[in-house]
């Protein structure tokens, strides 16, 4: 190929000064000023994630933290059981004053004089009033510990606890704070002798209800959180599964499954709070299912996660290409085994996909459990899904409304687990999704 | 036998049943599989299936039919006196009976004679069992009781052994039918058809038992408060009554909640809708694959944060932030540090609804966005528009519909949110326009007419289902509307 010099035909001969003014500068700077709220829309919406988070996180991650206080507490018998009934009236160990054992370790540890009445109460407040069950299970469990001092790890109280954490303002009149000057001297005192530490607080994970925050926490919650999932999962994905496969594959077209289709996008966007009153209105009032059960808890929020999930697997089972679907049958499969045998199969990670991120949703899901009377006051745990329970996110609500700034370390706390929990489940969600997903 | 006792053995029934099945159908071949015209295992389901499912039909028949019965024989059987009393009387009777009945279980033959003489106090006696009872016991009813219990074990004997037969007699009929040349498999099949046609139903028996469930306690509602007092009532006050008494009924005005409830959308509305759709029109046409891929994920997390965890940043951050920061501005501008903004305030709830919704409006906004065209976008920068130019003359009126029913979609969200107002909206049911005052929601009053002990005869309590049936109606209405919008805009480029 040779060059050859193109003859140049000059299109316009107007000279350059009058040229149309088509305002470039102010368009210029019109696309520039769009470009930065485009920007700044995205960074206000990213910093109030950041801000949220860093909000819960500054908040609660000290809750993880207890101050505990281990003395060697002496089960002297005459505290315990001065009249020595105890081999008759089996009651006799369980309204024992136990408070007092403590108080008197806790008194001799600091030298305080016994008969100082004040001097002696402020520092039995340094104890947690949750000192009597600790004791007294110590007691029941193996009543020959009575007579014998053995070293026992307590619970600080939830000011004091405050306090060795620095998060109360100790410049403050010393009136007007919880904490006074004096608890804070034995509070050193006891902390430079290691007696009074911090240390994990694992009480957070394993506690019930309590209205002392310090003894508060979230296990029961968490085993009524996982009953409801468990029940969630069991019941949503076998009857969301069937429900996308009959109307994917088999369903004819219809009115009557348009109405089917229809009703099941508009489900998916009803209030949460509607499946309580459902939940009330139909298992509770109706049904006669106990109040307050998981087992309640969890058919409503099956019925909530369901569209979801629905949605979810009909996207997926539509994915699959028709392809494998003929050649199927072309083998002589009937149709239901093309379905169960080849489709579902291929389909199956998106389908535990939208699964997860159905039940990350129900996790966190508050509104309806509050109607069926899930804010119960539950210190035990509970042994079946029929017993009065709690959930996670009601647990928290209820802390959220205690006034107590203890408990806003320990709701944020909470709120912490909470969102681990999701973090980890949407976090499968996408593993799943990265390491088995296919593109025909 | 308990109930779960009894579906356990029908599955061990049915587990038999499978294996009898496939053995019966392989010997039928003379283990020739060519012959058959199922594969053994349809031939074991097909058995399995006959044995298990009719068996467990009459198995929930029977508990749902026995307490019935049984209900209405005792309810017959009691003394004339109690009957002529009307219908609460015989129900609060009955009621004590079942309580006297759980307890008689657990009390021993003397101390049942003692109580039917009259020489021990039932109650007392029931008690110290652990068995509370509401009110004096009478004789009568521990004969009743007695009857009762007696009822209840005879069905519960006769249920197992007739359920038992049946999984038995469904079995062994199966296995007969089970022939070389049996279509096994379009009988499992036409099975399995039909439990899928059963699970897509629940979806439609959750409309019929929202709407069904809410239509009939605002009904019971609505007969003892007037619909118009309702409706257009501008007071809210519902006196909780003393249990018992007829007259205090209070006032269910909906409008000052229906007012806050809206009001509180719109302001988040107004906050998330800039936000989100700028969001949206950077992610779609300026973002570079990058930071898009970093961006989208981010921005919804927002969205799968739970909702109480918006409401506890409201309640311990935003609000006393607000507060706070209203009464340094007054401050500075008149010298009087008085707040103006109350921490719980619409504004309040508001915003933080606003943060939780940017999510949805810039997610769903981003795909009806990138539906648009390319060659819609081509045209236009061919001939010379700048980008912005092209988004706000071409691409936005063209997803315009679409983005409409994206903002319905989340409006009906915002309507519907109750966690973030129960804790930064506050409760005061008032009608004011100020941002910066306290309003509260549907779903706060329904939150709060439903927790703690309720009956389920007071119009307090039923009140929260009329509420709850406007609150559906509101957000079905949008959410259809949305969907119509959506759906006949998609049909335009397809």
């Amino acid at each position: 190929m040779t060059d050859v010099a193109s003859p140049t035909v000059r299109v316009s001969t107007r000279p350059a000064e009058s040229r149309r003014d088509i305002g470039i500068k102010r368009r210029y700077a019109a696309e520039r000023r769009f470009r930065a709220y485009g920007i700044s829309a995205i960074v206000i919406g990213l910093f109030f994630l950041a801000v949220l988070l860093w909000s819960v996180v500054s908040k609660g991650y000290t809750a993880f933290q207890q101050t505990t206080i281990t003395l060697p507490i002496e089960f002297s018998e005459k505290v315990i059981d001065p009249k020595n009934e105890r081999a008759t009236d089996p009651k006799r160990l369980l309204t024992a004053n136990y408070p007092v054992l403590a108080r008197d370790a806790l008194v001799k540890q600091l030298g305080i004089d016994p008969k100082k009445r004040p001097l002696v109460k402020q520092a039995n407040d340094m104890i947690s009033d949750s000192v009597r069950t600790q004791l007294r299970d110590i007691v029941v469990a193996d009543p020959s510990v009575i007579g014998k001092t053995i070293p026992v790890t307590l619970l600080a109280d939830a000011n004091i606890d405050s306090a060795f954490k620095r998060q109360i303002d100790l410049s403050v009149e010393e009136s007007k704070r919880k904490v006074k000057d004096q608890q804070v001297a034995w509070m050193n005192e006891l902390a430079e002798a290691g007696v009074l530490k911090k240390s994990f607080n694992t009480g957070i994970f394993s506690f019930g209800a309590s209205s002392r925050p310090e003894a508060a926490g979230v296990g029961v919650a968490l085993v009524g959180s996982a009953y409801m999932m468990l029940i969630v999962l069991v019941l949503s994905l076998p009857i969301g599964v069937a429900a996308s496969i009959y109307l994917e594959e088999f369903a004819p077209k219809n009115r009557l499954t348009d109405l089917i289709e229809v009703n099941i996008n508009n489900l998916a966007a009803v209030p949460s709070i509607v499946y309580g009153l459902l939940g009330l209105a139909v298992f509770v009032n109706f049904a006669g299912m106990p109040r307050s059960a998981a087992l309640v808890g969890g058919f409503v929020l099956t019925l909530m996660t369901l569209p979801t999930i629905i949605i979810a697997t009909r996207a997926s089972l539509k994915a699959v290409p028709p392809s494998i679907r003929s050649a199927a049958l072309g083998l002589g499969a009937s149709k239901m085994q093309t379905i169960f045998h080849h489709v579902l199969p291929l389909a199956m990670p998106g389908i535990l996909t939208g699964t997860i991120i159905g039940l990350a949703h129900a996790l966190g899901e508050t509104a309806p459990l509050l109607l069926i009377g899930m804010v119960a006051f539950v210190v035990d745990y509970p042994g079946s899904p029929l017993e009065p329970s709690t959930a996670l996110p009601v647990q928290i609500y209820m802390w959220a409304n205690e006034a107590e700034r203890a408990f806003v370390e320990r709701t944020s706390g909470a709120i912490i687990i909470l969102l681990i929990f999701l973090v980890i489940m949407n976090l499968g969600a996408i593993l799943l999704r990265r390491r088995f997903e296919r593109r025909w | 036998m308990s109930t779960s006792l009894l579906l356990l053995i029908i599955l061990l029934i049915g587990f038999v049943a499978y294996f009898a099945g496939r053995a019966r159908s392989l010997a039928l071949s003379g283990h020739k599989l060519a012959t058959l015209h199922s594969l053994p295992g349809y031939h074991g389901s097909y058995v399995a299936i006959w044995a298990v499912l009719p068996a467990v039909l009459v198995l929930g028949a029977w508990l749902i039919a026995s307490p019935l019965y049984i209900d209405s024989a005792v309810r017959s059987a009691l003394p004339d006196t109690v009957q002529s009393q009307g219908e609460a009387t015989v129900q609060l009777a009955l009621g004590q009976v079942k309580a006297v009945a759980t307890g008689l279980d657990r009390l021993s033959a003397t101390e049942i004679e003692a109580v039917k003489d009259g020489s021990a106090n039932l109650r007392e006696a029931l008690a110290a069992k652990g068995v509370a009872l509401a009110g004096e016991g009478q004789p009568f009813m521990v004969e009743a009781a007695q009857q009762f219990n007696a009822m209840r074990g005879y069905s519960r004997w006769l249920m197992s052994a007739v359920v038992l037969l049946v999984a038995v007699v469904g079995g062994l009929y199966a296995m007969r039918n089970l022939t070389a040349r049996f279509r096994a498999r379009n009988q499992v099949e036409r099975v399995m058809l039909g439990s899928l046609v059963v699970a897509s139903s629940i979806a439609i028996l959750t409309t019929i038992g929202i709407i069904g469930s809410m239509l009939s306690e605002a009904g019971r509602f609505f007969s003892m408060v007037s619909p118009a007092e309702f409706f257009f009532g501008t007071v809210w006050d519902p006196r909780f009554a003393a249990a018992g008494s007829e007259d205090a009924s209070g006032q269910f005005g909906l409008l000052p909640l229906l007012g806050g409830t809206l009001y509180i959308a719109f302001v988040a509305m107004l906050f998330a809708v800039p936000i989100g759709l700028f969001a949206a029109i950077y992610m779609a046409e300026y973002a570079s694959p990058r930071l898009r891929s970093i961006a989208k994920p981010l921005l919804e997390v927002l969205a799968g944060i739970p909702t109480i965890v918006y409401g506890f940043f409201a309640l311990v951050t935003v609000g006393p932030f607000l507060r706070d920061i209203s009464a340094q501005l007054n401050g500075l501008l008149t010298g009087n540090y008085q707040n103006f903004i109350q921490a719980q305030s619409v504004l309040t709830a508001g915003i933080v609804m606003g943060i939780m919704l940017i999510p949805f409006v810039s997610s769903l906004s981003d795909d009806i966005i990138t539906q648009v065209p390319r060659a819609l976008r081509d045209g236009s920068l061919g001939l010379g528009a700048t980008r912005s130019e092209t988004v706000k003359r071409v691409i936005l009126p063209a997803a315009l519909p679409g983005i409409v029913g994206a903002l319905l979609l989340t409006a009906s969200r915002a309507v519907g949110e109750t966690m973030i107002v129960v804790l930064a909206a506050g409760v005061a049911a008032r009608m004011q326009l100020n941002p910066f005052e306290p309003m509260t929601t549907v779903t706060v009053k329904i939150v709060h007419q439903l927790t703690g002990d309720l009956e389920f005869t007071s119009p307090q309590t039923l009140v929260a289902f009329a509420l709850g049936i406007t609150l559906f109606v509101i957000t079905l209405g949008l959410n259809i509307y949305a969907l119509y919008i959506v759906r006949k805009y998609r049909e335009q480029y397809e």
